[in-house]
Formats: C-alpha cells, sequence, structure tokens
C-alpha cells in the first residue's frame, strides 16, 4: 500500500499551554515536505506531538498513517507502525551499545523466534556505517555517549537507515554540522527517498534543502503552518528571510507560547 | 563441637583451633581474638542501626569433604563454575577449602595458591608478616570474630616480576547455615607482579532456620609496581548475612583494581579499602549492587592516600526495588604530606520502587592543600526521556526500561575478567532485577 500520512486540525499543548493551534498537513510516499521557520514558531512541538512525546499532550485533531490511528498509539507502537523521528537532541544512554540498541529496535520489529541473526545484522550495520562515513568504533561504543553534535546525527541517520521507517521526520538534523557532515547526512536521506516513504524535514535553515529537494515547503508561525508552496519558496526564505511573510500576513510576533 | 556456638569467647576460640590442631601460634593468637570479641562494640555503619541482625551464631566448625579432582566436585559447585577452564582454581566448602589447582608453570615461576590454613603451616613467616595487618583483629567485634573463627581461606603469593596471564580463581561456596563460614583471602603481590583475581561467593541453603553469617575478609598486598585487579562477586541467600572488608595496601606505583558485585540477596555490609601509601601508588574501585525485597545494605568504597602523586577513583552504581535500603558511602581521606593526590568518587544509584531507599554519602576529608579531590552523587529513577528515545524505535517500555537498568551497571559488570563469570553475573543480574 502506498504510504499516506494525514494530520488534520492537530492542536498541542505542553503544560497547559497550546503551542500547535491546529496543524493540516498530507503527506504521500515518495514526497519530501519541509517546514520552515523561526525558532519558537512550534516546529519541534509538532515533532514530538507526532512521535508521541509524554510531555506534548494533544487536544484536538487527528493523525492518521495509511489509515490507522496514530494517537491512540504508545509511542513504540507508532515506531513500529512506521514513524521515525530522528531527533534534534538525542538522549545518551550509558551501558547499552550502539549495536545492542539496534537490534532490539529491528527484532522489537519481528515476530518472537524470527530475530534477526547476529552475523546478518552486522554486516548490515557496518555497510551503512561506512555510507556515512562512521567510525566502526561506534557499534560498540555506548548509545550516543561522548559523542560529538555531528557524530549524534549520523547516528540517528544510521538508525533510519537500519529501521526503513514509512515516514520520515527529521527534527533540525541540519543544526550543528559541518558542511561535510551535512552532504553525508543528506545523502543518506537522498538514498533512502522511495515510492512508498514520505519525509517531513523541519529545519531553519535553507543549506539543506540544496542537498534534498523537498517537493513541498511549509512555512510555521504561531504553531500554524501559514505558507505553502514549491522549492522556490525556500529559496526566496533564504534569500529574504521571514520578514516578508510577516508582512504578507500580518504578523508582528512569530513565536507561540514563549512567554 | 557440632553444636553452632552462640556463647563465644577466649576458650572457645581456642578450643577450635586446638581441635583443628591449627599451629601453637595461630591458637594463642586465635585466644586473644576471642577475647577481644567479647570486648569490642560491634561497628556502626552509617545510617544502618546493625541491632536487629543476628550476628552472634557464628556456627560449628563443618569441613568440606575434600576432592583430588575437579570432577568430584559437589554438583552445586560445579554448577556455579564458570565453563572455561582458567587451570587454577580453589574451592572452599563450607567450613574448609576442598580443592586447589594450581598449574605446573605457575608453581615453577614460585606462585604459592593454598588455603589460608595450610599457609599457617607451610609458610608462616610471609603469612604472619601481612596477616591482617591491613584488616586489624582489634578494629571492631566482627573483625575479632573474624580473627578468632576464620577458616578455610586462600592465600595467594605471587613472586615479582611474574605476570599471571588468566585470572586465578576461588569459588566460597555454603550449603549448611549452621557451619561456620569464614573465609579469609590474602594476596601478596611482590615487586612488578601482575595478578587478577576472581572471587565468587555463593550458597544455597534451603529453608534455613539458622542464619549463615558470612564474615569475611580480603587483604591485598601489593608491592611497588605491582598491578592487583580483584573482581569479587557475591551473592547467597537471603537467609544468609555478607559481611565482606576489603583491604589494600600499596606500596610505590603499585595498583589495584577492584571490580566488586555486592549482589547478595539478603542484609549485607562490605566495605572496600584501598590505602595509597607508595607514592604513585594507584586505585580503581568499581561496585555495582541490586537491592530486592526488604534487604538492608551498607556498601563504602574508601581511599585513604598517604604517598605523593597517589590517584584513586571509586565508583558504586547501584538499583534499588521493593523495599530494599541501600546506604552508599564514599570517603576520601587526603593525609597530610600526600601532595599532588588526586582522589575521584562517584556514587549513583537508580531507584525503581517509591519504598526502597538509597542513600549517597560522598565524604571528602582533605589534610593537604596541595591535591584535587572530587565527588559525584546522585539518586533518581528511570530517566523518561531515555525511554522515549528507545520507544521512539519501536522497543517496548519493558525492553527499554530493562536496557536502560542493565545499562546502569553495565560499566562495571563488562570490566570483569573472566568471561564465564560476566554471562554468570548477567544472569544474576537478570534474575534479580526480574
Amino acid at each position: 500500500m502506498a504510504t499516506e500520512f494525514e494530520i488534520r486540525g492537530l492542536k498541542s499543548s505542553i503544560e497547559g499551554k497550546e503551542i500547535l493551534k491546529g496543524i493540516d498537513l498530507n503527506i504521500k510516499g515518495g514526497e519530501v515536505h519541509a517546514i520552515m521557520g523561526p525558532n519558537g514558531t512550534g516546529k519541534s512541538t509538532l515533532a514530538s506531538a507526532l512521535m508521541g512525546h509524554p510531555k506534548y499532550e494533544v487536544t484536538d485533531g487527528t493523525v492518521t498513517l495509511n489509515g490507522e490511528d496514530v494517537l491512540e498509539m504508545a509511542v513504540d507502537e507508532r515506531a513500529r507502525a512506521g514513524l521515525f523521528l530522528a531527533m534534534q537532541y538525542p538522549s545518551e544512554i550509558t551501558g547499552v551499545t550502539n549495536a545492542d540498541f539496534l537490534r532490539s529496535a529491528i527484532n522489537a520489529r519481528r515476530e518472537e523466534g524470527n530475530e534477526i541473526s547476529l552475523i546478518k545484522f552486522i554486516r548490515q550495520m557496518e555497510k551503512k556505517m561506512k555510507e556515512l562515513e562512521m567510525n566502526p568504533e561506534f557499534m560498540h561504543r555506548y548509545l550516543n555517549e561522548g559523542f560529538s553534535g555531528g557524530e549524534k546525527k549520523r547516528n540517528e541517520i544510521l538508525q533510519m537507515m537500519l529501521l526503513e521507517p514509512k515516514l520520515v521526520i527529521l527534527d533540525e538534523i541540519d543544526s550543528g554540522l559541518d558542511i561535510d557532515a551535512l552532504r553525508i547526512v543528506a545523502e543518506g536521506v537522498n538514498a533512502m527517498r522511495a515510492e512508498d516513504r514520505g519525509f517531513l524535514i523541519i529545519t531553519h535553515y535553507q543549506r539543506l534543502l540544496n542537498y534534498i529537494t523537498p517537493d513541498h515547503v511549509h512555512v510555521m508561525m504561531q504553531g500554524r503552518i501559514v505558507k505553502s508552496g514549491g522549492p522556490e519558496l525556500a529559496q526566496r526564505l533564504e534569500a529574504e528571510g521571514y520578514d516578508w511573510v510577516k508582512e504578507e500576513l500580518g504578523i508582528v510576533d512569530e513565536t507561540v507560547g514563549q512567554a | 563441637m557440632s553444636t553452632p556456638t552462640t556463647s563465644f569467647g577466649r576458650d572457645a576460640a581456642a578450643a577450635i583451633a586446638r581441635s583443628k590442631n591449627e599451629p601453637d601460634w595461630l591458637v594463642a593468637w586465635r585466644e586473644e581474638a576471642g577475647e577481644l570479641a567479647t570486648q569490642l562494640d560491634l561497628p556502626k555503619p552509617e545510617k544502618l542501626p546493625l541491632t536487629r541482625w543476628t550476628l552472634d551464631q557464628y556456627g560449628a566448625y563443618r569441613p568440606g569433604r575434600a576432592v583430588a579432582s575437579k570432577a568430584d566436585l559437589p554438583a552445586a559447585i560445579s554448577a556455579l563454575l564458570p565453563e572455561e577452564d582458567s587451570g587454577t582454581l580453589i574451592v572452599q566448602h563450607n567450613s574448609s577449602v576442598i580443592y586447589t589447582q594450581l598449574s605446573d608453570e605457575l608453581k615453577a615461576q614460585g606462585v604459592i595458591l593454598t588455603s589460608l590454613e595450610d599457609a599457617t603451616r607451610n609458610h608462616e613467616e610471609l603469612l604472619r608478616k601481612h596477616f591482617m595487618t591491613a584488616y586489624a583483629r582489634d578494629e571492631h567485634k566482627l573483625a575479632a570474630v573474624h580473627a578468632a573463627l576464620w577458616n578455610g581461606g586462600v592465600f595467594l603469593y605471587v613472586p615479582r616480576n611474574v605476570t599471571i596471564e588468566t585470572p586465578i580463581q576461588a569459588l566460597l561456596f555454603a550449603d549448611d547455615a549452621e557451619a561456620t563460614f569464614m573465609p579469609h583471602i590474602l594476596v601478596i603481590a611482590e615487586s612488578n607482579s601482575r595478578v587478577a583475581f576472581v572471587e565468587q561467593v555463593a550458597s544455597s541453603l534451603d529453608a534455613a532456620t539458622s542464619t549463615l553469617l558470612h564474615n569475611s575478609a580480603v587483604e591485598v598486598f601489593a608491592k611497588s609496581g605491582a598491578i592487583v585487579r580483584y573482581a569479587a562477586v557475591h551473592q547467597m541467600d537471603a537467609s544468609a548475612i555478607d559481611i565482606a572488608y576489603r583491604r589494600a595496601i600499596l606500596d610505590s606505583d603499585a595498583r589495584i583494581e577492584w571490580i566488586v558485585g555486592d549482589l547478595h540477596n539478603g542484609n549485607s555490609i562490605t566495605d572496600t579499602k584501598s590505602v595509597l601509601k607508595g607514592n604513585g601508588s594507584t586505585s580503581d574501585s568499581k561496585i555495582i549492587s541490586v537491592g530486592t525485597g526488604n534487604q538492608r545494605m551498607s556498601l563504602t568504597t574508601q581511599a585513604v592516600h598517604f604517598g605523593r602523586s597517589t590517584e584513586s577513583n571509586m565508583i558504586t552504581r547501584a538499583v534499588m526495588k521493593e523495599e530494599a535500603t541501600a546506604i552508599i558511602n564514599g570517603v576520601t581521606k587526603i593525609e597530610k604530606g600526600a601532595t599532588k593526590a588526586n582522589g575521584q568518587q562517584t556514587e549513583k544509584v537508580l531507584m525503581l520502587s517509591p519504598k526502597a531507599r538509597g542513600d549517597a554519602n560522598p565524604i571528602l576529608l582533605i589534610d593537604e592543600d596541595d591535591v584535587k579531590a572530587g565527588h559525584a552523587a546522585s539518586v533518581g529513577q528511570v530517566n523518561a526521556d531515555q525511554v522515549y528515545y528507545l520507544m521512539s524505535r519501536g522497543i517496548s517500555r519493558k525492553e527499554a526500561e530493562r536496557l536502560i537498568i542493565h545499562g546502569f551497571l553495565d560499566p562495571v559488570v563488562s570490566e570483569i575478567p573472566l568471561k564465564g563469570l560476566r554471562e554468570q553475573l548477567h544472569r544474576i543480574l537478570e534474575r534479580k532485577l526480574g
């Protein structure tokens, strides 16, 4: 079945304060959507609410992945249904090696008794790490512990590649990356583009979109999508900033819930 | 002689020693210790009153049956041995050592591995120079009782410049709650020697009515430049009490690494202390514990710096479940004159139940200006962001928590020098963590 991800009227609050004020978005397999916007406009909240972070309460709206109600699912069920969020600040977990963690994640998608063989898993992981130009040593390091910002981001992409999700959300995957790392990460994402896989890329900057060409670009302000367009919208934002959008829409303060 | 000792003193200590045909000096020495035991008070572990602990049932001398080959060891003991044969093994069963195996190669290099009881006869001079000098019999009542009644035990002597590649393995096992079970382990590592020692303490007591008191001690003497790695895993039945005083005395440039799994299922007091006497000596202590049921534990690590440029590092990590209590003390003491010393300690407690208790008490006692010292302590629950992160990859909440809890202890588990024992430790943790 072709992937179809639908967000309808999504509202979400953190500690009683409403951040998302009604988001509508439709992402089909094969499409790359970019959400751009200044800091504090609710972009990362959208990512966290979709994944089911316990701090974010969804107060209204629906989210479906191939017709299945995502909001009814626990975080791990969402992941197994095909959702993947590359996080802005991945956790560090002492004592759990990268390899053990990823193998557990893969096996969580497989029937008991049908676990991936160790050899096969190691081979896959080695191959993907090579593509991402990661030091093979990182396989046996504790999860994200002592990783630099850029190493953590590559590790997120590594997980995406091994878990083969249907709908990928990249939350500021480009922040803290130098130009080489950015290129490697983008190549990783491009290699994963497929007919049955949709992408939602959240970013401040257009530079990532030089490497990953989006089909649709959305601007987020005040917890809403205020403008949508094609790749040319991203280029104009890069060249002229966000002020013209604010002017056009009569927005003075684009942020939400920061007070 | 077969009735468990409850009233105890000078005469009782001497009588037991005589019945075992111990050398005269030891009979006299035990007699004095028995006297001390009647005079001294129990130790007073921080925030953990011992008043309701059964510490006065010492059991009777009940030796195990000596065997000539490893194949003849009782099944309960064989089951505890890691599969790989390290070639070097000593086994205590209840009140005596029943098996000792040391390779000809190590014998030829002058390595000695015997029961401590044998060593009192055959290596008297060496033994008396060290035995109970790091852990003195007049420290407190438990030390005096140990001195008066210790049995079996291990004597390991590593001559200078000798390196022992595979760990020396000791298994101390009790299956009779009425037996006196008080091993003493003495390790002497001469200059520039290297050795790893792995100690397992286990029991199999069925619905015992008596309280088995494992009143044990370890003394390690690392002479200049020697490196000793000492791993211990304790796991006895809940009805037993585990007392383990561990001491290391370090000469110049010597090093001790303690890797300890205090995983006993009942009440316990452990105290692991490194005395950095010589300049440039270093110590590293890593201790893990899991508290379950309503067990009470006092876990102390200590480093005492006398030498210049000495370094100590101590890490204790404990997972507390159900209604268990652990008082975790870290004491870094830097004496006057120990310039350029560096003492660091960390205590971390993971609480899995609202009724569990875990206290972390870092204590720094510094009498010298030109030093570095630091401590970190934390008591907390499983981190919700970590759980979310793992779940966001499809891992169930239960499995995520399991990974995080085991991971919390892994920095110590992964250091255990014997693969088989490491796997066994994983199984113990699997069981204790449920």
